[in-house]
C-alpha cells in the first residue's frame, strides 16, 4: 500500500491552521477585548488567563508557516510574496503584543500604559492582518511560471476587508467565551455581555462573508451549487456545514442564556469549524487559489515521508502535553497567578 | 528582481536575524543555568540557589519572550523575501525546519508556561522537569537550525535533478553535514559563554555596590567557573570550525585572513584595512611565516588566496576580516577574564578585587557582540551563495519590489528599536535591583514540605 503523502500533508496543515485559529484565536480575542475592561485588575486577570498558554498557541502559527515551507514549498514561495504586506503587518503586530505579556509587568506607569495599549492594538492589528491574508487567499493569487506575478496590493479589496472584520468579530467571540469560562464575578458578567455582542456581530458578518463569497467568486459559488441566481441540488452534500455553523451560534446563545461557563466556548469553536470547512470546500484542491493545487505544490515524496514519521511520533506527544498544560491551568484564573 | 530589492532583502534578513540571535544565544545558556540552579536547590536546600533561580527566571522570561516573537518572523520571512530559496531548498532542509518546530518549539513554549506560572500547581519534581525540558528544547532547537545552516554552508547528501530541483539522497548526510558537528559545538559553547558573561557582569555589579550578598557571590563564582573552562574550550572549538572552513570554503578563509594571493607559507595578518578594490591590505601589521601554522597545516601547503576566485564572488572582505578579529579578540579577553578570576578565587581574594569586578561588568555584553561578529563571519563570508556552490543569493530572492522591502525594513527597525530598548531597560533595571534574599522556608503544616521549590511562593489564595 502506498500512502497518498500530499493528501495526508494537506490534511495535517489544515488541522494545524484550524488548531491555530481556535487556540490563538481566543488569546488574540482577549487582546481585542482589552480596551473594554473596566479596571486594571480586570485587565490583569484577563492577561493571567492566557499568559501560561499563549506561547504554545502561537507555535501552531509557526507550524503553519514552517509546515507549508516544508510540505508545500511552491505554495509557501507563492503565497508569502503575494501576501507580503499583510504578513509583515501580522508579524510586527504579534511582536508588540507578544512582548507585552512580560513588559507590562515591568513597566512603570507610562511604560505599563504603553504596553497595555500595545497588547490591545497588536492583537487587533494581527487579527486584521490575518483576515486580510485570508481574504487575499480566497480571492486567488496571480501566478506565472511558479512565481507570484501580481501586484503588491492585490490582497486589498472590499471583500478582504469584510473578511478581516468578520475575523475580528470571531476572535472577539472566542476571547469573550474563553473569559466566560475562566473568570468570575464582575469580569465574568462583562465577558458574557461581550460574548452576546461579538456573537451577534460574528453571525452577521459570517452571513455577509458567505453571501459576498458567492457573489464575488463564481468558482466557489459553482462548488456550492449556486449558479444563475439559485441553488441546485449540488448544495446538498455541503448543507451540513452551514447547519453546523447555525448550531454553533445557537449553542453560544443557549449557553449564555443558561449561564453555562464552558458551553459558549464549545459553540464558538463549532462556528469556527463551520466557517473553516465552508472555505475549505470552496477552494479544495487548490492550495494557491486558483492556480496551484496541493499535488503540484507538494514537496518531494522522500521529504514528506520523513516528516510524516516525525509527525507520527511527535504530534501525539505535543497534543498530549498541550492538553496536560491546559488541564494543569484549569479552573478560574486568580488575580495573582504569576511568578513575579 | 533588481539589485536594490536584493540588497534590501539581505539587509532586512541580516537585521532581523542579528536581532533574533541575541536572545537564543542568551536563553540557551540561561535555561541550562536555571536547570542547574533548581537542581542544586532541590538537592542542597540552600536558599541562595532558590533566590538566584527566582531572580534569573524573570530575566529569562523577558528574553525568551523577545526571542519567541523575533523567531516567528524568521519562519515567514524566508517565504516573503526568499521565496526562490525556499522552493529550491525545501526538498532537502524542509524536514529539518519542520523537526525544529515539532521537537523544540512546542516543547519550549508549553513547558515555559509551567516553569513560569506552575509554581503552585505542580510539585517540585515536576517543576524541575519543566525547567529541564525548556533547557533541552533550547538546545534541540539550536541543533536543527545549525544543522540546516551547516547544510547551506556545505551541502551534502543530495542530488540535482534534470529540472534543476534538489532531492535528498541521504538524510544522515543532510542532517550531519561535514561542518555541522564543529559548528554546533561552537554555537552552543558561545551561548553558554554569553550567558556566563551576562550573569558574571550582573553579579559583579551587585558586589561592587555591596559585597555582602551571598547570591551574587555564588553566581559570580559559577560564572567564573564557566569562563575558565568554556572559554579555552571555545578556542579549540573555533579552531576546529576554522579548519572546516579552510577545507570546504577556502574563499571564506581567504577573506577572513585577507590572503590576497595563492601560495604556500601565508603570513598571519593581525590588523589592517583590507581594500577589496585594490586587492591589498593597507596599513597591515602581519607576522610572516606563521599563517599556515595557525591554520593547522604544514608550511609548504599552498593556501588559496582571493585571487584564486572570480572577483565577482568575493565577499565583503573588510567586514569578514574585522568581524573575525573582533570575535577572536573578545574570545581571548574571555579566556583572560576566566584565568584572572580563577586565580583570584584560588587566593580567596575575589570579592575584594574591585578591578576584577569592574572588568567582569565591562565584559558583560562581550558574548553578544562576539556571537553577532561570528555570525557575520559565517554568513557574509559565504556570499554570494545561499546554498554554497548550488544557489546564488541573487537567484534566491522573492519577486517583490524594493518599495515593499524597504517599507517593511523600516517598520522592523522602528518596532525592534522600541522593543529592544524597552526590553534592555527592564532587564537592566532588574539586574540593578539584583536578587532578593527570599523568605525563610514556610513552616510545615500548610501541606507542603519546607524547603521545596513550592515553599518559595506564598500559598494560593482561597478559590
Amino acid at each position: 500500500m502506498t500512502l497518498d503523502l500530499p493528501l495526508i500533508w494537506a490534511g495535517l496543515i489544515a488541522v494545524a491552521v484550524l488548531l491555530y485559529v481556535l487556540l490563538d484565536g481566543f488569546d488574540l480575542g482577549v487582546g481585542i477585548l482589552f480596551p473594554f475592561a473596566k479596571s486594571p485588575k480586570d485587565r490583569d486577570a484577563m492577561m493571567n488567563s492566557i499568559a501560561p498558554v499563549w506561547d504554545g498557541n502561537e507555535t501552531w502559527l509557526v507550524l503553519g508557516g514552517g509546515g507549508l515551507f516544508a510540505a508545500f514549498p511552491l505554495a509557501y514561495g507563492v503565497l508569502a510574496p503575494a501576501l507580503y504586506l499583510p504578513l509583515i503587518l501580522m508579524l510586527l503586530a504579534l511582536i508588540l503584543r507578544g512582548v507585552a505579556f512580560e513588559f507590562r509587568l515591568h513597566g512603570r506607569q507610562r511604560g505599563k500604559a504603553f504596553w497595555t495599549a500595545a497588547f490591545a492594538g497588536g492583537s487587533l492589528l494581527a487579527t486584521v492582518a490575518q483576515g486580510l491574508v485570508l481574504g487575499g487567499f480566497i480571492q486567488g493569487v496571480v501566478v506565472r511560471d511558479g512565481r507570484f506575478a501580481g501586484q503588491p496590493f492585490d490582497w486589498l479589496t472590499p471583500y478582504s476587508l469584510l473578511v478581516a472584520a468578520g475575523l475580528v468579530a470571531g476572535y472577539a467571540l472566542l476571547g469573550a467565551c474563553w473569559l466566560v469560562w475562566k473568570t468570575e464575578d464582575e469580569l465574568h458578567g462583562d465577558a458574557r455581555r461581550w460574548a452576546w455582542i461579538s456573537g451577534a456581530a460574528t453571525a452577521g458578518l459570517l452571513a455577509a462573508v458567505s453571501v459576498a463569497t458567492l457573489i464575488v467568486h463564481p468558482r466557489v459559488a459553482a462548488r456550492w451549487g449556486f449558479e444563475g441566481g439559485h441553488f441546485s441540488q449540488n448544495l446538498l452534500p455541503f448543507l451540513p456545514i452551514p447547519i453546523l455553523g447555525a448550531a454553533g451560534l445557537l449553542i453560544v446563545a443557549e449557553g449564555l442564556r443558561r449561564r453555562e461557563h464552558g458551553m459558549p466556548y464549545a459553540g464558538a469553536a463549532l462556528v469556527f469549524l463551520s466557517g473553516y470547512l465552508g472555505l475549505a470546500v470552496g477552494f479544495f484542491p487548490y492550495i494557491v487559489p486558483y492556480a496551484v493545487d496541493f499535488r503540484m505544490a507538494a514537496n518531494a515524496d522522500n521529504a514528506l515521508a520523513l516528516m510524516l514519521v516525525g509527525v507520527g511520533v511527535m504530534l501525539p506527544l505535543i497534543l498530549g502535553y498541550t492538553a496536560w498544560v491546559y488541564w494543569l491551568f484549569r479552573g478560574k484564573v486568580w488575580g495573582d497567578a504569576g511568578y513575579h | 528582481m533588481n539589485f536594490d530589492a536584493d540588497l534590501l532583502a539581505r539587509l532586512q534578513f541580516a537585521f532581523t536575524i542579528a536581532f533574533h540571535i541575541i536572545f537564543p544565544s542568551f536563553t540557551i545558556g540561561l535555561a541550562s543555568f536555571l536547570a542547574v540552579l533548581e537542581g542544586l536547590w532541590l538537592t542542597t536546600r540552600r536558599p541562595v540557589f532558590r533566590n538566584l533561580y527566582l531572580f534569573w527566571v524573570k530575566v529569562f522570561a523577558l528574553s525568551f519572550g523577545m526571542g519567541v516573537v523575533s523567531g516567528v518572523v524568521m519562519s515567514y520571512e524566508i517565504g516573503t523575501n526568499w521565496a526562490e530559496f525556499a522552493k529550491a531548498s525545501a526538498p532537502v532542509i524542509g524536514p529539518l525546519l519542520a523537526f525544529e518546530v515539532l521537537t523544540a518549539f512546542f516543547l519550549e513554549a508549553s513547558f515555559l508556561g509551567v516553569m513560569l506560572f506552575g509554581w503552585r500547581r505542580v510539585g517540585p519534581g515536576l517543576h524541575f522537569l519543566a525547567t529541564l525540558l525548556v533547557a533541552v528544547g533550547t538546545l534541540v532547537s539550536a541543533f536543527w537550525i545549525i544543522s540546516a545552516n551547516s547544510w547551506m554552508q556545505h551541502p551534502t547528501g543530495f542530488v540535482e535533478l534534470a529540472d534543476g530541483s534538489l532531492r535528498a539522497t541521504d538524510w544522515m548526510a543532510v542532517i550531519f553535514s561535514p561542518t555541522f558537528a564543529s559548528r554546533f559545538v561552537h554555537m552552543s559553547l558561545a551561548a553558554y559563554l554569553t550567558t556566563a558573561l551576562a550573569v558574571g557582569a550582573a553579579s559583579a555589579w551587585a558586589l561592587l555596590k555591596d559585597d555582602d550578598q551571598p547570591e551574587s557571590r555564588m553566581a559570580l563564582r559559577m560564572a567564573i567557573g564557566m569562563f575558565a573552562i568554556v572559554a579555552p574550550l571555545q578556542l579549540l572549538a573555533g579552531h576546529e570550525s576554522g579548519k572546516m572552513v579552510l577545507e570546504h570554503q577556502p574563499l571564506k578563509t581567504a577573506a577572513i585572513e585577507a590572503y590576497w594571493r595563492t601560495g604556500p607559507d601565508q603570513p598571519q595578518s593581525l590588523v589592517g584595512l583590507p581594500d577589496r578594490d585594490a586587492g591589498k591590505t593597507h596599513l597591515e601589521v602581519a607576522v610572516p611565516g606563521v599563517g599556515n601554522l595557525i591554520q593547522g597545516v604544514p608550511k609548504d601547503r599552498v593556501l588559496q588566496g582571493l585571487d584564486a576566485f572570480p572577483r565577482a564572488d568575493w565577499p565583503v572582505v573588510g567586514l569578514v576580516y574585522w568581524s573575525f578579529r573582533l570575535m577572536v579578540g573578545l574570545g581571548l579577553a574571555m579566556i583572560a577574564l576566566g584565568g584572572w578570576g580563577a586565580w583570584l578565587m584560588a587566593r580567596k581574594r575575589l570579592d575584594q578585587s574591585v578591578w576584577f569586578l569592574r572588568a567582569a561588568v565591562a565584559m558583560g555584553p562581550a558574548g553578544f557582540v562576539a556571537v553577532i561578529a561570528g555570525w557575520i563571519v559565517a554568513e557574509v563570508g559565504r556570499q554570494p551563495w545561499t546554498i554554497y556552490g548550488v544557489l546564488r543569493t541573487a537567484d534566491s530572492a522573492s519577486p517583490v519590489g524594493a518599495g515593499q522591502v524597504s517599507a517593511s525594513l523600516l517598520a522592523f527597525m522602528v518596532i525592534y528599536a522600541i522593543v529592544f530598548s524597552a526590553g534592555a531597560v527592564y532587564i537592566l533595571r532588574l539586574i540593578d535591583k539584583g536578587p532578593e534574599p527570599g523568605p525563610e522556608p514556610l513552616p510545615s503544616g500548610d501541606g507542603r514540605a519546607p524547603g521545596t521549590a513550592l515553599a518559595a511562593v506564598p500559598p494560593e489564595p482561597e478559590a
